[in-house]
């Protein structure tokens, strides 16, 4: 299994990913996602746009690096890995 | 009469009610995100917020209780093969003594969804949203789904049908600086005019590239741009590369369409077919964002002037109301009500709306002013509202 840490921002809009360890099958980071969706529908709307790609603010690393592919997310999340999930700082 | 005024601003959504005390602002919804714009669907009083997330994509949110509740609707996504020219490079045999470009496709997403209009009562759930960068979205069902308006889309002025390959004509569609908070600079769809009297027959504004009518419920659209001017490229009378800031009409006489622009105050009394420049720079009126027309007669605008282009800010440190009566020939300058000095002011191009007699505007230093006398004497509503976007009356 590999899990799934986000920015607590997202929690405002999928409280049911609060408060518990999201962990899903391993494989390519899009592939983590869709389970992710699967658990909260509309997630993928909000890290993603609707090429499939990362949304411009929004970052990923799996376990200590930044996702290369943010176009088609092929990276692979591995066995015991963690996929985090985070929003880019911003002023104002 | 009109009880309830909604603003779209950036920390959230906030509804004005007209009650025995007075008007009261409500606490706010959609808590600190930005809201660049809201409006109330005529036909049956849904409430509509466009949610402007800087991390999470555009999103729209939807109360059919009179903001008791929201709910968020189903994103609005451009279709797969949806692309535009953002710029032309340097062909791979460039000539620097006959120089020549080749176009850079990019494939759309939605970066912001800048304005809902509503149709009219003979369409029932027909919404309309225009968008950064560009598409202008319809929905047929309340806004449950909503499908991209190609023709549009694919109009000549934006390089043809790119669905079905590479660009047969030259894009002319510029950016809008709306647009930089994305890092891009894209052009957007800001107005959406739909003439009561033939629900087919629709004016879209861009920046920057014009105006744009469909006479067919956007089966076909024709640049509606003759008679504008502007000063920022070679050809000041160029078919496209306006920059409509807002457009809007008359309700009662829809022939007659108002255009604040980057480039001065522009009057149309036969349908867009034809512009005719009205500011009138040494009275103030030329460069501003909001233009409110009144709505029942064509000649009577509204605009809340600006200094200038190049100086965003109010003229000589007061804020005012300019109207006129009489197309655009004269305006008369209304300060009662509104500060005089040390007011720095700039109201966006949804910020400024009508209903009857009364009139509110919403700056970006969190102003609200109300006016019941068509604009003569003013009342503010708030001085510490955040930055507003958008100000329109609801019904009720």
């Amino acid at each position: 299994m590999v899990t799934v840490e986000m920015t607590s921002h997202l929690y405002r809009f999928f409280p049911q990913l609060e408060n518990r360890v999201v962990q899903v099958q391993p494989g390519s980071v899009a592939a983590v996602l869709q389970q992710v969706e699967q658990q909260a529908a509309g997630f993928t709307d909000y890290v993603l746009d609707e090429r499939g790609a990362l949304r411009r603010h929004v970052f990923a690393a799996i376990n200590n690096a930044l996702v290369i592919d943010r176009q088609t997310l092929s990276d692979k999340v591995p066995e015991g890995g963690t996929l985090y999930i985070f929003q880019a700082l911003t002023g104002g | 009469m009109n009880n309830l005024i909604l603003l779209g601003t950036r920390k959230g959504t906030v509804l004005v009610e007209h009650t025995a005390s007075g008007w009261r602002p409500r606490p706010v919804a959609h808590d600190g995100i930005p809201v660049c714009y809201a409006a109330c669907d005529p036909r049956d009083g849904t409430l509509w917020a466009s949610l402007d997330h800087g991390h999470w994509g555009p999103k729209l949110s939807r109360s059919r209780d009179g903001g008791g509740s929201w709910e968020e609707t189903p994103p609005i996504k451009y279709p797969a093969g949806a692309r535009y020219i953002t710029q032309y490079l340097p062909t791979p045999d460039f000539d620097p003594d006959a120089p020549s470009g080749q176009p850079e496709y990019t494939d759309a997403t939605v970066y912001k969804i800048w304005n809902i209009s509503f149709g009219p009562p003979s369409q029932p759930g027909r919404l309309y949203a225009g968008t950064i960068p560009g598409g202008l979205f319809v929905s047929d069902d309340g806004g449950d789904s909503w499908e991209l308006n190609r023709p549009l889309w694919n109009h000549d002025s934006r390089g043809g049908d790119l669905f079905a390959g590479d660009a047969t004509s030259d894009n002319c569609w510029g950016g809008t600086p709306a647009s930089i908070d994305y890092g891009v600079f894209e052009p957007g769809i800001h107005s959406i005019v739909v003439d009561p009297r033939d629900p087919d027959r629709i004016q879209v504004a861009a920046s920057s590239a014009g105006v744009i009518t469909s006479a067919d419920g956007g089966r076909s659209w024709s640049g509606s741009n003759r008679g504008m001017r502007m000063d920022y490229l070679p050809n000041p009378e160029a078919p496209w590369g306006h920059d409509p800031h807002f457009i809007t009409h008359c309700p009662g006489q829809p022939d007659h369409l108002w255009q604040q622009n980057h480039c001065g105050v522009f009057y149309s009394s036969d349908g867009a077919a034809s512009w005719k420049k009205v500011s009138v720079p040494e009275a103030g009126v030329h460069f501003g964002f909001p233009i409110a027309a009144d709505e029942k007669d064509g000649r009577t605008a509204w605009v809340v002037p600006a200094r200038s282009d190049m100086e965003r800010m109010t003229i000589g440190g007061g804020l005012y109301v300019a109207r006129t009566s009489d197309g655009g020939e004269s305006w008369q300058a209304f300060r009662e009500g509104l500060p005089q000095e040390n007011a720095y002011d700039i109201v966006l191009r949804h910020a400024l709306d009508i209903s009857g007699d009364r009139l509110c505007f919403g700056s970006t230093t969190g102003n609200v002013y109300l006016s019941e006398d068509r604009g003569e004497s003013w009342q503010c509503l708030g001085h510490n509202f955040p930055p507003v976007y958008s100000v329109r009356f609801g019904r009720g």
